[in-house]
């Protein structure tokens, strides 16, 4: 832990980037934390990419700076950085072997044989590529590549690991292996990794500090769980998992609690969970935190609806309710398949219900789409891939 | 281990493969037609000839008799050696030179050039539309004693001999601008084939520009260096117009002497027994060089 400690932060101060007039990076702040896994994360396009490379000193800010601790990295070239990447392609260098394309950023530093050979031996140990050392990177898998582009970037020490959509390339399966590889990874080494992803389950599992990005600014920073209990713009409602969102009115405060006027009902939220406390406010509660009522029950928020749809996914059930929050967007009811869960079908009015304390208040101007079509599309692409890959 | 195929049944498959596995064979016929007609009769009759005998002995004009007088190889070989070791100095020397400029130029189109890199790759075969022989006759006038670059360059005090033409320079300098595109187009497609992430990488993982440059760009374009010395030295190594026009009496080199043997002298069997030894010497000269540049790894 006390090792931990050393490691410094990395500071990013109103960086902007700008190709011609096109800006690609807004005025981004943001602050690592050394030592951590970080990940940023956000749709294609976002400027994710585009902020690393910065970070690596591959790509200059038009604007801002970039700190590693307390020194200011900004105009560095990239060979004069403690920074390595992972590219999302590999990169690895085909006309060396594994052991040379690993052994490339230390000779370049001047280490010397012995040294060069044992710490190359050692991650590549880490990594389990022991055994294909003298290979060429084209005689390697997909998932062997990327652990050579990881073992070639660690060996260096850096203080931060790049690492851009590394497992993009990945099957489903593979990708979940790696995750939970480089997860072990980060935790043996100790360096701070900034994990580029779009895929929001592969951010909520392996990081411990995650960024939402959005059209060049950071939505919103924070734990995987708190960010996920408490999104603060609509965007990263829609894009960290799913929500339910409708517009309301604050009509009065009941002690710490707000009350909320929303189509067909009334709404009641810790004050701290929302955004403001006058005038409009979006109420979101998560899928999950919802259930079809069968008994009587107090002390929860409610609204009634007629099933549209109902359907089966193994380990839960799926709900579309049309309620008065607004008939063109059904409300979307996740439920265990326990022994809870009641008997409703397509067409039935039940009445939903969830804790106070689960729902979330958003500022009333955010767009109740944000980051939805984006969710999907990114889903989309994934799925793609992994048909692809198949 | 069977490649992917599109689906389809097993029968269906086997049909494809054994079809598959005489295809390449049907595909070579036109090429061993052509070989045989064009590469292999000439060398064979060409290897005849070499090993004749003289009618009349030092009176070529009485003709030859087929025979298997070896003899024609050694006499050749002591009265033109020099011009045979000239031949691939120059060669050598023109290689060299075209690839230390053609580099830099493949180089620049590669990675530089932008929106003009199409207009760049023209302007390199832009030669080939004016004959060789028109564009060394050229030479003649650009390197000609009362030319501008000859005064120049003697101004300067560089030239011993105080002119260029007639020259071993000219002769060398001929061949290197002759063959110069066929140093770059290899060169500058195996530039424009590596993947400008590695790079960056390279960038990345502590490598200045430099040595980036050397540890990453020059063997990944090996290929292409590999491709465009042999384009240039092979042809360059045998060719004679270079130093006809452009050289003088002492610059000859062994494709000269088959020229004359053959066309003016008309001793075929030192021509021929020259020609042979060119081409075998050529032959070992790259079969060792491309072992040694170990290509095959590369590619
Ligand atoms: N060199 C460049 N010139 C002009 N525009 C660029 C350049 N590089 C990136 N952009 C633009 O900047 C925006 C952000 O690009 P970036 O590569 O950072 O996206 P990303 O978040 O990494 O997306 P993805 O998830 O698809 O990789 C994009 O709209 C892209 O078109
Ligand atoms: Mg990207």
């Amino acid at each position: 832990m006390a090792e931990q400690a050393r490691i410094e932060d990395l500071h990013l101060v109103h960086v902007t980037k700008s190709f011609g007039t096109f800006t690609a990076v807004d005025d981004l702040s943001l602050t690592v934390p050394g030592g951590g896994f970080f990940a940023l994360l956000g749709p294609s396009g976002c400027g994710k990419t585009t902020t690393l490379r910065m970070v690596a000193g591959l790509e200059t800010p038009s604007e801002g700076q970039i700190l590693l601790g307390d020194r200011d990295i900004t105009t560095r070239r990239p060979y004069e950085r403690s920074i390595n990447t992972v590219f999302q392609s590999y990169a690895l260098f085909p006309h060396l072997d594994i052991f040379e394309n690993v052994a490339f950023g230390l000779r370049r530093q001047g280490v010397k044989g012995a040294e060069v050979e044992q710490r190359v031996n050692a991650v590549l140990e880490l990594v389990e590529l022991t055994a294909l050392a003298r290979r060429k990177p084209a005689q390697l898998s997909g998932g062997q590549q990327q652990r050579v582009a990881v073992a070639r970037a660690l060996v260096n020490r850096p203080d931060v690991l790049l690492l851009d959509e590394p497992l993009g390339a990945l099957d489903l399966k593979l990708r979940r292996q790696m995750q939970i590889e480089l997860k072990r990874i980060q935790s043996e080494v100790g360096t701070t990794f900034i994990h580029v992803t779009h895929d929001q389950e592969e951010a909520m599992t392996m990081a411990d500090t995650i960024a939402v990005m959005n059209a060049g600014l950071i939505e919103q920073m924070g734990a995987p769980a708190e960010m996920y209990d408490l999104p603060r713009t609509a965007f990263v409602a829609n894009f960290l998992g799913q929500s339910n969102l409708v517009h309301g009115q604050i009509t009065g405060r009941d002690g710490a609690d707000l009350l909320v006027r929303v189509p067909g009902g009334e709404v009641r939220l810790p004050a701290n969970r929302a955004a403001d406390d006058s005038g409009g406010l979006i109420i979101g509660v998560r899928p999950e935190k919802m259930r079809i009522a069968y008994k009587d029950e107090q002390n929860v928020n409610r609204v009634r609806g007629e099933v549209l749809d109902v359907s089966f996914t193994g380990v839960a059930t799926q709900y579309t309710v049309e309620t008065p929050w607004d008939p063109d967007r059904p409300v979307t009811v996740f439920e265990l398949n326990d022994e809870g869960a009641p008997e409703v079908k397509a067409g039935d009015n039940v009445e939903l219900v969830w804790e106070y304390g689960f729902t979330f208040g958003l500022d009333g101007d955010d767009d109740l789409d944000a980051g939805n079509e984006l969710a999907a599309e990114a889903a989309e692409v994934a799925e793609a891939a992994d048909a692809e890959d198949e | 281990m069977v490649a992917v195929l599109p689906s389809g049944g097993a029968k269906f498959e086997q049909a494809r493969v054994g079809r598959r596995k005489s295809t390449p064979y049907l595909l070579l016929i036109p090429g061993l037609a052509w070989l045989t007609v064009f590469f292999l009769v000439p060398l064979f009759s060409l290897a005849q000839t070499s090993l004749m005998n003289a009618r009349q002995p030092g009176n070529p004009d009485a003709g030859f008799l087929p025979g298997f007088n070896v003899a024609n190889y050694s006499s050749a070989m002591q009265a033109y050696l020099e011009q045979y070791a000239r031949s691939f100095e120059y060669a050598a020397m023109a290689t060299v030179l075209a690839l230390i400029i053609a580099y830099p130029l493949a180089y620049f189109i590669a990675f530089r050039s932008g929106r003009f890199k199409n207009f760049l790759l023209v302007l390199v075969v832009a030669p080939f539309f004016a004959s060789f022989l028109i564009r060394t006759y050229a030479w003649r006038t650009i390197l000609a004693d009362d030319g501008f670059v000859t005064q120049f360059i003697n101004n300067l005090g560089l030239l011993p001999d105080h002119r260029i033409i007639a020259t071993p320079i000219a002769v060398v300098a001929g061949l290197t601008y002759n063959f110069l595109p066929f140093m770059t187009l290899p060169l500058y497609s195996s530039l424009e084939k590596i993947d400008v992430r590695l790079i960056e990488a390279a960038g990345d993982l502590y490598a200045k520009p430099f040595t980036g440059f050397r540890k990453v760009t020059v063997p990944l374009s090996l290929p292409g260096v590999v491709a465009g010395t042999l384009l240039t030295f092979i042809p360059a190594a045998g060719d004679y117009i270079n130093a006809q026009l452009l050289g003088g009496p002492t610059d000859r080199m062994i494709g000269n002497v088959i020229d004359s043997q053959f066309i003016q002298i008309r001793d075929y069997p030192t021509a021929a027994a020259m020609s042979f030894v060119l081409l075998v010497t050529i032959l070992v000269v790259v079969t060792v060089y491309v072992r040694r540049a170990g290509t095959e790894e590369l590619l």
